[in-house]
């Protein structure tokens, strides 16, 4: 199990930093779902199997399909990456990356207090698929329905976006 | 069982490559893109916190995030399309209406 989640985690940092490392937004992107896809093969080895399919579905099925038709459709070039501004910037964010690294491991060092574990455990022999359903359409019911309206509003949100400004009545063209 | 901390610190460096990543990127793809990332690594430490305190709340939450994430995806890239429309660029130097 170990060395199942070392190999994803190296995946998963390699990819992520390929992404942003690298030049070409599509090539960007596919090492985005590469990304993904190790995330989700951590989620299985934690016993989170419901998230771990959703995360290739929605991730790097849904999400990445839209990103790299928008690519496409925009038809971008390389990034033009030269001059002192850029490289200034480019350095000061790397920078601030690394002392949020550093804060962050800083914090990890110490010690930290654990909440009691929860009565409820995940069911390990068929997966945690029913005891999430379960969970969702009791517990969490309310949050569940009102992220129906957030999709909603996003829905029509983009629908408003994409079409444009609407122009004034009675002009033409 | 794979320990808290290696799974904390794997969810601290991811985000912090995505932090990186919009800070250094100027294609407002990729930003989003870093964007994504960070909300991924927020999403596996709550799972690692889900996975070590034997909860299912922390997987809801999961749940909840992406849902928000597919939402802000496609809001997102629907703005995307509509500035490269009005300013035919993708790249967040160029956009600076409100610098004047």
């Amino acid at each position: 199990m170990i060395p199942l989640f070392l190999g994803f985690a190296a995946l998963l940092v390699i990819t992520s930093l390929l992404v942003v490392l690298h030049k070409n937004p599509v090539t960007s992107a596919l090492f985005l779902v590469l990304s993904f896809s190790s995330l989700a093969g951590i989620y299985l080895l934690l016993h989170a199997e419901f998230l771990g399919m959703v995360q290739i579905v929605v991730y790097a099925g849904a999400i990445m399909v839209l990103f790299l038709f928008v690519i496409m459709y925009l038809n971008l070039q390389h990034d033009v990456e030269t001059g002192v501004q850029i490289a200034v910037r480019r350095g000061i964010g790397w920078l601030a990356g690394a002392v949020l690294l550093l804060a962050g491991a800083t914090l990890l060092r110490r010690g930290w207090a654990l909440g009691p574990a929860n009565e409820m455990l995940p069911d390990a022999g068929s997966g945690n698929v029913a005891a999430i359903g379960k969970v969702l359409y009791s517990r969490y019911l309310f949050p569940f329905e009102i992220t129906s309206i957030l999709l909603l509003v996003a829905m029509i949100g983009v629908i408003i976006i994409a079409k444009g400004r609407a122009r004034p009545a009675g002009e033409n063209s | 069982m794979i320990p808290l901390n290696w799974l904390i610190s794997l969810s601290a460096i991811v985000f912090c490559i995505g932090v990186v990543g919009v800070l250094v990127r100027r294609n407002a793809l990729v930003i989003f893109m870093s964007v994504e990332l960070m909300l991924n690594a927020a999403n596996l430490a709550f799972v690692s916190f889900a996975s070590h305190l034997k909860s299912l709340d922390g997987q809801v939450f999961v749940f909840f995030v992406m849902t928000v994430a597919a939402a802000e995806v496609a809001i997102g890239l629907a703005i995307i399309v509509h500035l490269f429309r009005l300013r035919e660029t993708v790249f967040v130097d160029e956009i600076h209406l409100l610098k004047g």
